[in-house]
């Protein structure tokens, strides 16, 4: 993918005398769909803000296509938001919400109209010029919100998590048809949500953040299957976080017992995190070879697509475990982990400290 | 039997609107459409059309017109620099504001005429600074003057509050669709808040136009508006028919003003 279209150098800001971001840097590339990922109170929506211009950052600036904007008020830059609460403005009707940004910029009415049709069309609402906006479902809304923004052909489209107040189904429905317009637009994306599974399904590359630092940033697959710490592996999808001991290269002690990794050039007996996915822990035959660690089935829920369940080692540890096969609960198992499914993660002295060194970690790259 | 115990509760109100306000209209009405012999006339009435009296109808719609106009100049800025401000700063600004209307407006008014005096306080003040005094005591511009003094948080309050329910990311789409700052306010602030503004004026322009008390203090007996001829039929000329007919014909023009200002407040709400 090409060029950088937005770079945010050494961003800071504080509220109320609190350190929202720290020293933050992100490039996004044209074209891309990026999100920023995080829990409230991360830094995500500020960070949004940033680039478009509501707000000021203490420290830094913001370049877009080359030019610093930093201090450009939001009515001159070449971006347009879409936010949570849609923010339609209920005195117009939708037509006059669409052409709101090319009425200021005097285009035409016959451009205008066109316009506003192609857009109509886009969000699959053909045919609701008249309509008063606050007769919409909010479903209904948020589509006439994207329409508005995207008729003044934005280069960048900034999403402020804009599925959060619809209804699951919706939210799901809303997730695919956003890549699609995505794709039909040609434009870059930066979405902003604390919701994983939208990040994940959505994005190109995900930016996980907290307490105003990047945890990590990196494909949804790169993010999923290889968090760079304890705090990225528990926020993207459920794990299991273990202590363990790395006894050389390619191997790891984990409750006593011995488990090959792929992971190496960790010193002898370093105590590490080690993250496992539910769906990765195998259930075998208590007897078996493979049984490396021994337990009993605790408990079992089915989810639908799979059985979530519980299995107490002896160690006293709980694991969760993700499978389409039921094991009853009281049932005596052992517990095998392929290799390429263990994760090795250094252990943090502190949060902040872990947070300095992965934002350290990317500024080399 | 709940419903039979709630309806209770509402007998002492009932009595004070029956005995103080529909009774009292009932008056009114009956004394508006007779004479001195009890004989049914509407000359009452349309003794509106007199010089001496739509003289003073038009002089006290023209000063409330004034009045609500310098209000809304005033409180709009007003509220819209408290909608900006943290809460708890605006609450109390808000407070401060409120503070005088727990006075007595009949002493408020009467502290005006001290202050406007021709050897009054604020004369005093401008003669020791050696500045030209001010004499406006006895004029139009004094009977304005206390007019906005006394109703200005009339308006302030419902603009503010119409304001402060304009949520801030529409403002933001806004800007962020191009708009600049008084395209805002022209497009976006100034429609969503026509119902604090409808609301702020018809609370400003009644009690403005129907007024006696500010213009017999400050206008010294020579500013005749419509509340104080009604007010020297009944307490000096004692002549109650009259007095009922023009009151008569005023809520008449009350009603009206209101009918139309909340055809315009529906008008907002539904487009």
């Amino acid at each position: 993918m090409g060029k950088n279209l937005i770079e945010l150098n050494h961003i800071s800001k504080i509220f109320d005398g609190e350190q929202v971001i720290d020293d933050l840097n992100l490039s996004i590339k044209e074209n891309s769909f990026v999100t920023l990922l995080g829990p409230s109170g991360c830094g995500k929506t500020t960070t949004l803000r940033i680039i478009a211009g509501f707000i000021r950052p203490d420290k830094g600036n913001v370049i877009f296509d080359g030019v610093d904007i930093t201090d450009l008020p939001p009515n001159e830059r070449q971006l347009n938001t879409v936010f949570q609460k849609y923010a339609l403005f209920p005195h117009m009707n939708v037509r006059d919400n669409i052409a709101f940004g090319l009425n200021i910029k005097k285009k035409s009415k016959s451009y205008i109209d066109d316009k506003i049709k192609y857009a109509l069309k886009l969000v699959n609402l053909d045919g609701y010029e008249k309509r008063n906006v606050e007769s919409l479902s909010g479903g209904q809304q948020q589509r006439i919100a994207i329409a508005r923004a995207i008729v003044n052909e934005p280069k960048v489209l900034l999403l402020d998590e804009p599925l959060a107040a619809l209804d699951l189904k919706l939210r799901q429905e809303m997730q695919y048809e956003l890549k699609k317009l995505k794709n039909e637009l040609g434009i870059t994306f930066i979405y902003v949500t604390h919701d994983q599974e939208e990040a994940l399904t959505m994005s190109d590359t995900v930016v996980v953040m907290n307490q105003g630092y990047i945890q990590q940033l990196g494909t949804p697959e790169q993010i999923y299957n290889e968090p760079e710490n304890a705090f990225v592996a528990t926020f993207i999808g459920d794990s299991n976080i273990v202590h363990g001991v790395m006894l050389e290269d390619y191997l790891v002690e984990i409750f006593g017992s011995p488990f090959k990794c792929i992971d190496s050039g960790f010193g002898k007996r370093q105590p590490v995190d080690v993250v496992i996915r539910p769906e990765d822990v195998d259930i075998v035959d208590i007897n078996s070879d493979k049984a490396i660690l021994k337990g009993k089935m605790i408990g079992a829920i089915f989810k639908g697509e799979m059985y979530e369940m519980e299995c107490r080692t002896n160690d006293g540890f709980e694991w969760l475990i993700h499978s389409t096969d039921l094991v009853e609960p009281g049932k005596e198992v052992g517990i095998f982990v392929e290799p390429e499914n263990i994760q090795i993660m250094n252990k943090p002295a502190s949060e902040d400290e872990e947070a300095v060194e992965v934002l350290a970690e990317l500024n080399e790259e | 039997m709940k419903n039979k115990k709630l309806k209770l509760f509402t007998i002492p109100y009932a009595a004070w609107m029956l005995f103080f306000v529909i009774i009292p209209i009932f008056i009114i009405g009956y004394y508006g459409v007779t004479d001195s012999n009890g004989n049914f006339t509407l000359a009452n009435i349309f003794s509106i059309t007199q010089y001496e009296h739509y003289k003073s109808l038009f002089l006290a719609i023209y000063l409330a017109i004034i009045c609500t106009v310098i209000c809304l100049l005033i409180a709009y800025p007003l509220a819209l620099i408290l909608r900006k401000l943290d809460p708890k700063l605006s609450g109390t600004l808000i407070f401060i504001f409120l503070l005088p209307m727990w006075m007595n407006m009949l002493l408020r008014t009467l502290a005006w005429q001290i202050l406007l005096e021709r050897k009054g306080v604020i004369n005093a003040l401008l003669t020791m600074a050696h500045l030209p005094t001010l004499n406006i005591i006895n004029t139009n511009a004094a009977v304005v003057l206390g007019m906005v003094y006394d109703f200005l948080p009339f308006m302030v309050m419902p603009v503010f509050n119409s304001l402060s329910k304009i949520d801030d990311s529409v403002i933001d789409a806004a800007s962020d669709l191009g708009a600049k700052y008084h395209t805002v306010l022209f497009r976006i602030i100034i429609p969503l808040s026509i119902p604090g503004i409808v609301s702020g004026i018809t609370m400003v322009f009644i009690p403005a136009l129907t007024t006696f008390v500010i213009s017999n203090i400050l206008g010294g007996g020579r500013i005749l508006l419509i509340g104080g001829l009604i007010e020297q039929e009944f307490m000096h000329a004692s002549n109650w028919n009259l007095g009922s007919g023009l009151s008569i014909f005023l809520i008449l023009f009350v009603f009206v003003f209101i009918a139309i200002s909340m055809f315009f407040d529906d008008e907002e709400e539904l487009a």
